[in-house]
C-alpha cells in the first residue's frame, strides 16, 4: 500500500539498527508516552531489533488505560439511565468499572452504540430527537478538538438532546507528573506524535528545558519508531538535549492553530483530574466551558461521581508509569487477561498489558526482561 | 525463520490459558457470538456441560459418524449454521447465498461431498416479498453451483422487533468416500500451512455495506462454495501420499484465520508459524482495515480454506489448488512446528516476531 509500505520496510529497519547499536553500550531507558507507539513496537516487533541495552518503557499514554473506575461507573450509571442513547469509542466498552462494564450495561438492556467520531454521535441525536444521546468523550489533544467541533456544530444546530461526557485529558502535566516521579530514571522520550500535530513542539521544551532530557516526536509506523529512537539515542551521545520532529509530515513546530482555537473556545482545564494509577494532576482534564453547559452530561444527569480504589490485586498505576512490567504485576495473564480485564491496561490494545499479552509473549524481548528480573 | 522461545515468565500464562474454559458472566454479550475466546468458552464451558457426548466434544465444524448397514458402513457428515448478517444484501452475495455456501463449506471441510440441506427461515412481519424473491433465486443458484439440494424447510414469522428482518438456519449433510481422517487435531510438526487466497474480503465488505463508514471501495465479499476445491485437493493428495497426507481443513469465517489457527494449534497441540509477507491480503482490503481498526487476520472469510498438509504433498498441492476458480491465490503461508505447543507464532515483515492469539471480544458483529 503507498505511503504505508515505505514505512514499513525491514531492510530500512536492520540498518537503522545497526547504526542504533553501533552507538553506544550505554544501558539507556527511553519512554514511548503514546500508546499508539506501544502497540506498534509490539504489533511489529521493534524491540526484536533493538539492541539489549536499549530498554523501552512504556508510558502512560493510552487514554482507556488511565481512565478511573469511577469515572467508568458514572458512564455506566447514565447510560443506564431510561431514554439515553450512550454511544462511545468501541475500545471504552469493555473497561471495567468497580463492579460491570458498558459492554454489560448493553447486555442488561442499556442502550449502547459503538461509533468512530462524536459527529456520528450527533447524528443519532437528531435522528431520535425523543432520546437524549450522549458522547462518551475521551483521549487526549487528538481526539478533543472533535469532540470540541461535535459540540460547535450542536450549539450551531440548536441541538438539544445531545451532551458529551467529558473525559478529555492532556499529555503535558502527565508528563511532568512523569519526570518527576522519583522511580523513574529515564533517559529520553519517544514524544506522541498525533498529540503534537494538534498542540505542535513548543509544550515540550520544559523537558528538555528544566529537566535536560530528550525528545523526539514521532510517528506511528515502525520505520518512524525506530528513526525516533536512533533520534533520541543520538542526542544521548552527543550530550544534546532537544525537541525534534521525526514526524514532520504531519506535525508542524506550531501545530494546528485552527484545532487549539477550537479547543480553547469550548474546554477550560479542570483544577484536578483523577488518573488511574497515577492519581490526581493538576490542571490534566479538560470540561466544558460555562458557555456549553447545556451539553455537559456531567451537569444534566446526576452521576455517583465517586472516587473508587484500584482493585488490590492489580498494578496499572505502576505499569503506567513504567516503573513495573506488565508481568511483574501477580495477576498478569492469569486472573487479568484482555476477555476478563481487572485493569485497564489489559483493555486497549494501546495498553502496555494487553500489548504484551496479545504480541510479546514470545518475544526475545520476555527473555531479556526475564534475565534482568531475575525470574 | 528466528526461533521462538518461551521464557518461563510466561509459562504461568499458558497454564492459566489452557484452563478449562467456564462461563463467569452473567448475561450473553455480543462478544459471545464472536467468533473468539468468549464464544469458545460458552461453547466449551455452557453447551459442551449440558450436552456433551463423545461426537460433540470434538468441535469440529461438522460432526463425521458411521452408518451401519448390512453391506456397508458409509460415513456421513453432519452440521447446522445460522446467519443472521446485517445488512442481508452485500456486494458479492447476500444471506441466501452465504447460508448455503456457509453449510457446504463446513460440510466439505470433513472432506465430505456434500449432498442434501434443510433450510429454516425467521421472518420478521413486514418483510418485502421482493426481497425474499431475491434471496431464495440467489439460494437457488448457489446450491446448483454446489451440486447440493434443499430437501426441507421451515418458516416462522415474527412480529416486528421479534427479528431482524431474516434469519436463515442451514443444516446440511455429506457423504465420507475418502479414506482420510481430516480434523484439527492432525497438524505435525513439518506439516505446511495453505490458506486458499487473499484474507478479510467478506468482514471487511460487510463492515462497509452497513454504510456506517461513509467508505466506497470496490471491494466484494468472497463467499463461495469450496467443495470442488476440496475435491481436487482429495484427488492430488491420493495421487501422491493418499488423503491422510492432509491433515486439517478449516474455512476460516468469523474470527478470521488467526483463530481458526489457533483452535489448530491447541487441538493438535503444536506450534504454528507464520509469515506476515505470505498472507495475501487485498490493497482494497489492507487499506479499509488500516483505517477501521483492524486486523485482516482477524477478519472473517466465507470463501477461503487452509489446509495443513504433510510437507512432501505441500507444493504440488497448492499447484493443484491454484487451477481451482476458488483457489487461483493460494499460497504457503506457515509451518507447523513442536514448541512452543499451541502457540501461533509471526515473523513480522517489518523483521519482529510476535504472537498471534485468538480474538478477543468482538471485532465485527452479525457478519454472517
Amino acid at each position: 500500500m503507498k505511503f504505508i509500505d515505505e514505512y514499513r520496510r525491514s531492510d530500512l529497519a536492520h540498518t537503522l539498527a545497526e547504526k542504533i547499536a553501533a552507538m553506544t553500550d550505554k544501558r539507556l531507558k527511553i519512554m514511548e508516552v503514546c500508546g499508539g507507539h506501544t502497540h506498534a513496537i509490539f504489533k511489529y516487533g521493534i524491540e526484536d531489533l533493538l539492541p539489549l541495552n536499549i530498554e523501552m518503557i512504556h508510558g502512560p499514554g493510552c487514554p482507556v488505560c488511565v481512565i478511573p473506575l469511577g469515572r467508568v461507573d458514572d458512564a455506566i450509571s447514565i447510560a443506564l439511565q431510561t431514554d439515553v442513547i450512550f454511544t462511545t469509542f468501541g475500545d471504552a466498552m469493555r473497561v471495567p468499572g468497580s463492579k460491570t462494564s458498558l459492554l454489560d450495561a448493553k447486555a442488561a438492556g442499556a442502550d449502547v452504540r459503538m461509533v468512530y467520531s462524536p459527529l456520528d454521535a450527533l447524528r443519532i441525536a437528531k435522528k431520535n430527537p425523543d432520546r437524549h444521546t450522549v458522547f462518551l468523550a475521551l483521549g487526549f489533544e487528538t481526539t478533543a478538538p472533535s469532540t470540541a467541533m461535535t459540540v460547535l456544530q450542536a450549539d450551531k444546530e440548536g441541538v438539544e438532546n445531545f451532551s458529551v461526557f467529558c473525559n478529555h485529558i492532556t499529555i503535558v502535566p502527565a508528563l511532568k507528573a512523569m519526570l518527576d516521579s522519583p522511580d523513574l530514571k529515564l533517559d529520553g522520550f519517544l514524544g506522541p506524535g498525533h498529540v503534537s500535530t494538534v498542540i505542535g513542539l513548543r509544550p515540550y521544551q520544559f523537558v528538555a528545558r528544566d529537566y535536560g532530557k530528550p525528545v523526539a516526536v514521532s510517528g506511528f509506523e515502525p520505520l518512524d519508531v525506530l528513526q525516533s529512537v536512533y533520534m533520541v539515542v543520538k542526542q544521548i551521545v552527543e550530550g544534546r538535549a532537544e525537541i525534534e520532529n521525526q514526524y514532520g509530515r504531519a506535525v508542524s513546530p506550531d501545530g494546528n492553530r485552527k484545532a487549539l482555537e477550537v479547543l480553547f473556545e469550548v474546554f477550560e482545564p479542570r483544577d484536578f483530574f483523577e488518573w488511574r494509577g497515577l492519581g490526581s494532576i493538576a490542571h490534566s482534564g479538560m470540561k466544558l466551558r460555562g458557555k456549553y453547559a447545556r451539553f455537559d452530561a456531567e451537569l444534566k444527569f446526576s452521576i455517583p461521581g465517586l472516587r473508587v480504589a484500584d482493585p488490590k490485586a492489580c498494578q496499572c498505576g505502576e505499569i503506567l508509569k513504567g516503573v513495573k512490567k506488565p508481568w511483574e504485576c501477580k495477576v498478569f495473564g492469569t486472573a487479568c487477561t484482555p476477555e476478563t480485564p481487572i485493569g485497564s491496561c489489559m483493555v486497549s490494545s494501546e495498553g502496555a498489558c494487553a500489548a504484551y499479552y496479545n504480541f510479546g509473549r514470545l518475544s526475545k524481548v520476555a527473555e531479556r526482561h526475564g534475565a534482568q528480573a531475575g525470574v | 525463520m528466528k526461533q521462538f522461545a518461551t521464557s518461563p515468565l510466561f509459562e504461568r500464562v499458558e497454564r492459566a490459558r489452557r484452563r478449562k474454559p467456564k462461563i463467569k458472566d452473567t448475561h450473553i454479550t455480543l462478544a459471545h457470538g464472536s467468533g473468539g475466546k468468549a464464544m469458545h468458552e460458552l461453547i466449551e464451558g455452557l453447551f459442551l456441560e449440558y450436552l456433551r457426548n463423545p461426537l460433540l466434544e470434538k468441535l469440529e465444524d461438522q460432526a463425521v459418524f458411521e452408518i451401519a448397514s448390512n453391506h456397508a458402513r458409509p460415513r456421513l457428515a453432519f452440521t447446522t449454521d445460522s446467519y443472521v448478517v446485517d445488512p442481508i444484501f452485500f456486494p458479492g452475495g447476500d444471506i441466501g447465498s452465504l447460508a448455503v455456501h456457509g453449510t457446504v463449506n463446513d460440510l466439505a471441510m470433513s472432506g465430505a461431498r456434500p449432498l442434501y440441506l434443510s433450510a429454516g427461515f425467521i421472518i420478521e412481519e413486514g418483510f418485502p416479498i421482493a426481497d425474499l424473491k431475491r434471496i431464495l433465486s440467489s439460494m437457488r443458484e448457489a446450491a446448483l453451483e454446489a451440486g447440493v439440494e434443499v430437501v426441507t424447510g421451515d418458516t416462522k414469522v415474527v412480529q416486528r422487533g421479534s427479528a431482524d428482518k431474516l434469519f436463515i438456519n442451514t443444516a446440511g449433510i455429506g457423504v465420507i468416500e475418502h479414506a482420510g481422517h481430516i480434523s484439527a487435531s492432525r497438524a505435525e510438526a513439518g506439516d505446511k500451512v495453505i490458506l486458499s487466497g487473499a484474507i478479510g474480503d467478506h468482514g471487511t465488505t460487510i463492515m462497509i455495506a452497513r454504510g456506517e463508514l461513509e467508505l466506497e471501495t470496490e471491494i466484494e465479499s468472497d463467499t463461495a462454495p469450496l467443495n470442488s476445491l476440496v475435491r481436487e485437493m482429495l484427488d492430488e493428495a491420493d495421487s501422491i501420499a493418499g488423503v491422510r497426507a492432509i491433515h486439517c481443513l478449516r474455512d476460516p469465517t468469523r474470527g478470521g484465520v488467526a483463530t481458526t489457527l489457533n483452535e489448530i494449534a491447541l487441538a493438535s497441540e503444536v506450534c504454528i508459524q507464520i509469515y506476515e509477507d505470505s498472507i495475501p491480503v487485498r490493497r482494497e482490503v489492507r487499506g479499509a482495515c488500516e483505517i477501521l481498526g483492524l486486523d485482516p487476520l482477524y477478519v472473517a472469510n466465507e470463501g477461503k480454506l487452509i489446509a495443513i498438509v504433510a510437507d512432501e504433498i505441500a507444493q504440488p498441492m497448492v499447484m493443484r489448488m491454484k487451477e481451482n476458480v476458488n483457489g487461483r491465490d493460494t499460497c504457503i503461508i506457515g509451518e507447523v512446528k513442536i514448541e512452543p505447543p499451541g502457540i501461533v507464532a509471526m515473523q513480522t515483515g517489518f523483521g519482529g516476531a510476535r504472537i498471534v492469539d485468538m480474538l478477543v471480544g468482538e471485532q465485527l458483529p452479525r457478519i454472517c
